[in-house]
């Protein structure tokens, strides 16, 4: 939104994929505030908005999803950009609309981002068809974890610079790594190994409104938590079958996810495995076999697995797996969330900076925080049912 | 559907050398149908069934005489599943005359697509209405063929493939149409149909191959018609996927007594009964073979005699590299164990309305489902009575 910004992204090496006529920009910002964010420049830019997003969506021959990426902690990004949900619903209801949310970590720097991401997850909740939550601490985990590998130097293990998943390789132009560079890179993979199968060849195809249809059992419970692995290729030209299999592990560990969540523990409702690379059905099958008995699967979904091979592998690797599910370890995210958020809100501390917004009202806090409540006690129920053994639904009697 | 996929199919067949499809025989949109039956049933069906319909028409009027189609699907995606029971459909209303036997592909039992169950369940019972006949692939018997008996490390989709297309033409390739002549058979899909589905309610087939190894084993391996015979007719008692591992206790009731030999899903060594068996009989010596094992009135139920249950199709010509092989079409309580399973799985999770809103989103209500259900559960109790 604000100048300053897009032009800073303008002159970097991704100028090329920007079209300055899909650009809107303001002076100011939003202020780390959702409500002009959301009511403010909502209403301000509608219409631009759409015009634009008409004017790409003509282009397409058949367009079939939509990425939101936005960041929920600030205002423009949370604000705006769920406002910008609602729109497309209404202009393109048939269109899927995949959000990647960022969501801050613990110690984080904008005081007010407690009530900016309660506002904009009711907007997830309702009008998002799937959700990919981000934490910023996860990346920087796996960032830290990247470059104690690297500079370990233990014998024998090179690591291949390119095949790193923080590094820009492929980007045209080298130049200074700035702080962010990394964390973004990561996101950025799990972009492509996300849309790979509907770009390349493969013998198992998946198309992006497949994983809406097999990932989302219930309309409200689209959170899913997603693991990128390798994070890094040893510059050993011999990969044994081991490697592979532990790159299926790694895929479920807590290390690896790339939001603060302990899926092993937790209850899966879904789970959905997109590999890349020199893998072969048997090997995916093998791994499915060997990791199944220690994940806990909801009782009606026992082998509620989707898989998809594509046959081209990312820069720098020869395989990698992109794991997203969709369990319940996202309750204690959102519980925390909720406890932060209370904790603004008895004291009624910085509220006075929405309500003086136009079209916000007190009531716009207490649906958004009953709204998360709900899904706060959906996931409860499920959880609920994870220890019962699988109750016998009795099947239809036929009179012979 | 997706252009991609097509324009593999099509660069990989004609890439054979041997044979390719014609350069207008394909049918694509941009869009698949997202693993979800409804979108293929009620979406891409009525939008393409013009166009579908034409191309069929083509290659139909190219025929001399149409003995029926042969239509090839998978039941756990989308567009296989939906619009495939769609296009059935409509071929039944089109050319009520002709014969229509599906190729349905089974599932990993693991998982390939989460809502898999729910597709497969919508996919029977509207094929049971509108199909002739359905022969029953199951990936995860091709599976243990490709590991087991072709000693294949790390498998593929085309190995299993090749796995299905052998079996597909050790059935449909040419045989003598009666016993001792030599010319060859008219109407394989009609003469099959004809011995193996006597009544409308039993429509599931299935297909056991004998031998079955890599081209390196073949070198070292001989066969007798006995042999081969006793292996196969105890694949088909003991319900057994492939030549490994059969289960040798299972015998026939001596008995024979219907009401004794009913089977029950718990029991451990249940046997087989079969409606009615076709042996198709390919190589040297074909005619000395002896098929009395097959004849016997114990491997078939009550209704009806094994004079009219059991066929045989025999040809001198041998079928790929081996010497002598048979081929078994079975229709038998194969399938039971199965289906049973796959309508367990959708009907648990139809009882937690898990992903229902995304099939009621495209016109397939929770009646559908329950229809389905209840025509499944009817398949099931009849082929469990047998």
């Amino acid at each position: 939104m604000e100048e300053g910004v897009v032009n800073e992204i303008l002159q970097g090496p991704l100028r090329d994929v920007f079209d300055s006529k899909q650009l809107i920009t303001d002076i100011s910002g939003s202020g780390n505030n959702w409500a002009v964010g959301h009511k403010v420049f909502g209403s301000r830019y509608q219409e631009q908005i759409v015009e634009k997003l008409r004017k790409a969506a003509e282009h397409c021959d058949c367009l079939q999803c939509f990425f939101i990426i936005h960041s929920m902690g600030g205002g423009t990004g949370s604000g705006l950009g769920t406002f910008l949900l609602k729109v497309l619903e209404d202009e393109f209801p048939e269109v899927y609309r995949f959000v990647t949310s960022i969501y801050p970590s613990s110690e984080d720097d904008v005081i007010t981002s407690p009530y900016n991401i309660i506002l904009a997850m009711k907007e997830l909740s309702e009008h998002a068809d799937c959700v990919l939550p981000i934490d910023n601490q996860s990346l920087f985990d796996i960032i830290s974890k990247i470059n104690l590998m690297v500079n370990s130097g233990k014998l024998g293990s090179v690591v291949k610079p390119n095949s790193l998943v923080t590094s820009s390789a492929g980007a045209l132009k080298k130049r200074q790594e700035k702080p962010f560079d990394a964390m973004n890179n990561i996101v950025a993979n799990l972009l492509l190994n996300l849309t790979s199968s509907a770009r390349f060849e493969g013998s198992l195809n998946m198309d992006l409104n497949e994983i809406s249809m097999n990932l989302v059992p219930f309309p409200q419970l689209h959170y899913l938590v997603s693991s990128l692995t390798p994070l890094y290729t040893l510059a050993d030209v011999h990969i044994p079958p081991r490697r592979l299999d532990q790159m299926f592990s790694d895929a479920f560990s807590k290390d690896h996810q790339l939001i603060r969540a302990d899926p092993k523990h937790s209850l899966y409702l879904a789970c959905a495995l997109m590999v890349r690379g020199n893998v072969q059905l048997s090997d995916l099958r093998r791994n499915i076999e060997r990791l199944k008995p220690s994940l806990q699967f909801v009782s009606w979904n026992q082998e509620g697995w989707k898989t998809s091979l594509c046959a081209v592998p990312p820069v720098g690797h020869s395989h990698s797996l992109l794991a997203l599910a969709n369990n319940t370890c996202v309750k204690p995210t959102f519980i925390e969330l909720r406890e932060r958020f209370m904790r603004l809100y008895k004291k009624k501390a910085h509220l006075h900076h929405y309500l003086r917004v136009e079209g916000m009202e007190e009531s716009c806090f207490t649906q958004a925080l009953s709204s998360l409540s709900t899904l706060i006690e959906e996931y409860d129920q499920l959880d609920a049912t994870k220890s019962m053994p699988m109750p016998d639904v009795p099947r239809l009697s036929i009179a012979v | 559907m997706e252009p991609k996929v097509i324009n593999q199919t099509l660069s990989k067949a004609a890439q054979s050398g041997r044979w390719k499809y014609g350069q207008h025989s394909y049918f694509c949109q941009k869009q698949g149908s997202g693993n979800n039956w409804a979108y293929g049933y009620s979406v891409h069906g009525p939008k393409h069934e013009e166009s579908v319909m034409n191309l069929v028409q083509k290659e139909v009027e190219k025929c001399d005489s149409l003995s029926g189609f042969f239509i090839i699907m998978s039941m756990a995606g989308g567009t296989g599943s939906g619009l495939g029971a769609f296009v059935t459909q409509s071929l039944q209303d089109q050319y009520s005359n002709s014969l229509r036997m599906n190729q349905i592909i089974w599932p990993y039992g693991t998982g390939e697509v989460i809502v898999q169950n729910y597709n497969s369940i919508l996919t029977l019972s509207h094929l049971y209405r509108s199909s002739d006949a359905l022969l029953v692939h199951e990936n995860d018997a091709a599976h243990k063929i490709c590991a087991k008996l072709m000693n294949i490390k790390q498998i593929s989709f085309s190995d299993i493939n090749q796995v299905l297309a052998h079996q597909l033409g050790s059935v449909f390739q040419p045989t003598y149409s009666t016993e001792g002549s030599f010319h060859y058979r008219r109407n394989p899909l009609g003469d099959l149909m004809e011995s193996l589905v006597p009544h409308p309610e039993f429509k599931m087939l299935g297909v056991r191959n004998i031998p079955q190894m890599s081209e390196s084993s073949l070198a070292y391996s001989t066969f007798t018609w006995t042999g081969l015979l006793k292996h196969l007719r105890q694949m088909l008692i003991s319900n057994a996927k492939m030549e490994e591992g059969i289960d040798w206790q299972v015998q026939p009731h001596f008995s024979g007594h219907p009401t004794l030999g009913k089977m029950s899903l718990n029991k451990e060594l249940h046997f087989n009964t079969s409606i009615a068996n076709l042996v198709i009989l390919r190589g040297k010596d074909v005619h000395s073979a002896d098929l009395g094992g097959f004849k016997d009135p114990a491997l078939y139920t009550s209704w009806l005699d094994p004079v009219n249950a059991f066929s045989v199709w025999k040809t001198q010509r041998a079928f790929c590299k081996y010497e002598k092989s048979a081929a078994l079409v079975s229709n038998s309580q194969f399938l039971v164990k199965p289906l049973d399973m796959i309508v367990g799985k959708a009907w648990s999770m139809f009882a937690s309305k898990a992903y229902i809103h995304q099939y009621t989103k495209f016109g397939v209500e929770e009646e559908d489902f329950l229809d389905s259900f209840t025509l499944l559960e009817q398949v099931i109790a009849s082929y469990c009575n047998l």
